[in-house]
């Protein structure tokens, strides 16, 4: 066999490798050497975190590639950057960059309100966001090497997230419990293909990993979206909203990999300072929602 | 039954339980120094090496694996467990320092030059899939380690005594050759 890139095993093999871990979303090289320090599997390179995006309003685009370019040239791990949903161009610049993984986010103003991205023609591989079992399947046809929950980003509000990862995974557990004969009236009432239930079935799992994010801002909710079956987690506005970002990276890392030790975790938790203020969900308009976008 | 290890601290940890308990072992998922205890042998999977440096130092399990290396506990490390073994790193101070082997970390390129192959390994088998991802791969290897597969003139499966190192992902495909290999051969 000659040598192969981008195939399907190489590109959600990467995301095999982050499992346990920790990706955090950065703005310079500065934060991104924290973070590496911290132990984080990766960072997001972003121009803002979410919750400054949430602030800021108006169109959210691809970070400058300036910024991608510097912390790409500050970290060993692995660097990931965000671009708008069916925006193909600002994918294609981002691969062209030799960015390690593109998080195709509703966090970014979509631009493309009905196709996301046909993934799988891309040799860089991405990662999409779910609230469900068909999201999440969908975004896996179009070829996501990679899932995470949607939450509500730049809350610094749990609840969201939660209510996905146990809706995905509850999904899952009923797929796996029907009989073949039952998945295409499921595929049907999911809007997911039929061939990935009948893959989820036989594998008892999804064919990728799924992590959390959204709203993660503790070391306990870290430790919570892994007892609830994430594969690991996405800080977004934690970290650097946070007093202390060092020892709150670090803190985070080590709740993901014991998120079992409860002692541990109490001790991690000491005198972190203030973690982000947080938003109420219900608090948020329909079109501040960021979860709402993707179809 | 043999009883092996694999260092759970983050990274590519159920597909290697996977494959061992196909292969008839019992896996021990190694979070503590107590789970070291009565084990035949040891893997250290692919992951980010930074990071399991970072928990291997918070949670006191360097100094116990190297201790349990130098007393000839079979150990496999694949990618990020290759770096944590090597004596030299590129650029970098070593980790657990017991395999004589110099190893490059990400020395393939970015995510988009990932890619895999087939390799044949005379000692092993032929045509075994290999998935190469920000690979590192072995540039020099010390006396007495045998080179055991080479690619495109770069080393990527050295043995040195008990302590096998590969560049490449045995555990992301169906091919248990390797981790057979390990388990009879060297366990």
């Amino acid at each position: 066999m000659m040598k192969q890139t981008g195939t399907e095993l190489v590109k959600r093999g990467m995301a095999e490798m982050q499992k346990g871990g920790v990706i955090m979303d950065v703005i310079n090289a500065e934060q991104a050497k924290i973070a590496e320090a911290a132990g984080a599997v990766a960072v997001m390179a972003l121009e803002r975190v979410p919750s400054d995006i949430r602030k800021a309003g108006g169109v959210a685009r691809m970070a400058d590639p300036r910024i991608v370019e510097e912390v790409m040239g500050a970290v060993s791990i692995p660097v990931m950057a965000k671009a708008r949903i069916g925006h193909i161009v600002e994918a294609r610049v981002l691969e062209a960059m030799g960015v390690d993984y593109i998080d195709e986010s509703e966090v970014l103003t979509p631009a493309d309100e009905e196709y996301h991205l046909l993934k799988s023609d891309y040799t860089v591989p991405f990662v999409c966001g779910c609230r469900d079992l068909g999201e999440a399947t969908r975004r896996i046809g179009e070829g996501a090497a990679m899932l995470r929950t949607k939450g509500e980003p730049g809350t610094g509000n749990i609840v969201e997230a939660v209510r996905h990862i146990r809706k995905v995974n509850a999904q899952i557990r009923k797929v796996v419990g029907m009989t073949e004969d039952e998945l295409m009236t499921e595929a049907k009432s999911l809007g997911a293909p039929f061939g990935l239930l009948r893959e989820i079935k036989r594998l008892g799992r999804l064919p990728v990993v799924n992590f959390a994010a959204g709203g993660v801002a503790t070391p306990a909710d870290a430790a919570l979206m892994m007892e609830l079956g994430a594969d690991g987690v996405f800080v977004g506005s934690g970290i650097f909203k946070s007093d202390n970002p060092e020892k709150f990276a670090r803190a985070i890392v080590e709740a993901t990999t014991h998120y079992k030790n409860y002692k541990l975790i109490a001790d991690i938790s000491k005198e972190l300072g203030v973690p982000m203020k947080g938003i109420d969900i219900a608090q948020l308009g329909q079109n501040e929602r960021m979860q709402e976008r993707g179809w | 039954m043999k009883r092996i290890g694999v260092l759970a601290l983050q990274g590519a940890v159920r597909e290697h339980v996977q494959m061992l308990e196909a292969l008839g072992c019992e896996a021990v998922l190694v979070k503590h120094r107590q789970d070291l205890m009565k084990i035949d042998g040891l893997i250290l999977p692919g992951g980010e090496s930074t990071t399991m440096r970072k928990l291997l130092d918070r949670f006191e399990l360097l100094e116990p694996i190297q201790n349990l290396a130098q007393q000839g506990l079979p150990m496999f490390g694949t990618c990020a467990g290759l770096i944590l073994l090597a004596n030299n790193l590129v650029g970098d101070k070593p980790h657990l320092a017991v395999m004589n082997v110099t190893v490059a970390r990400n020395s393939y390129g970015r995510q988009v030059d990932s890619f895999e192959i087939k390799v044949d390994i005379p000692k092993i088998g032929n045509a075994i899939p290999a998935v190469f991802i920000r690979a590192p791969h072995i540039e020099a290897v010390g006396q007495d380690v045998e080179v055991l597969a080479q690619h495109e003139g770069r080393i990527i499966l050295a043995q040195d005594g008990h302590l096998l190192g590969c560049s490449f992902h045995p555990e992301l495909t169906a091919d248990t050759r390797i981790l057979e290999y390990f388990v009879v051969s060297i366990v």
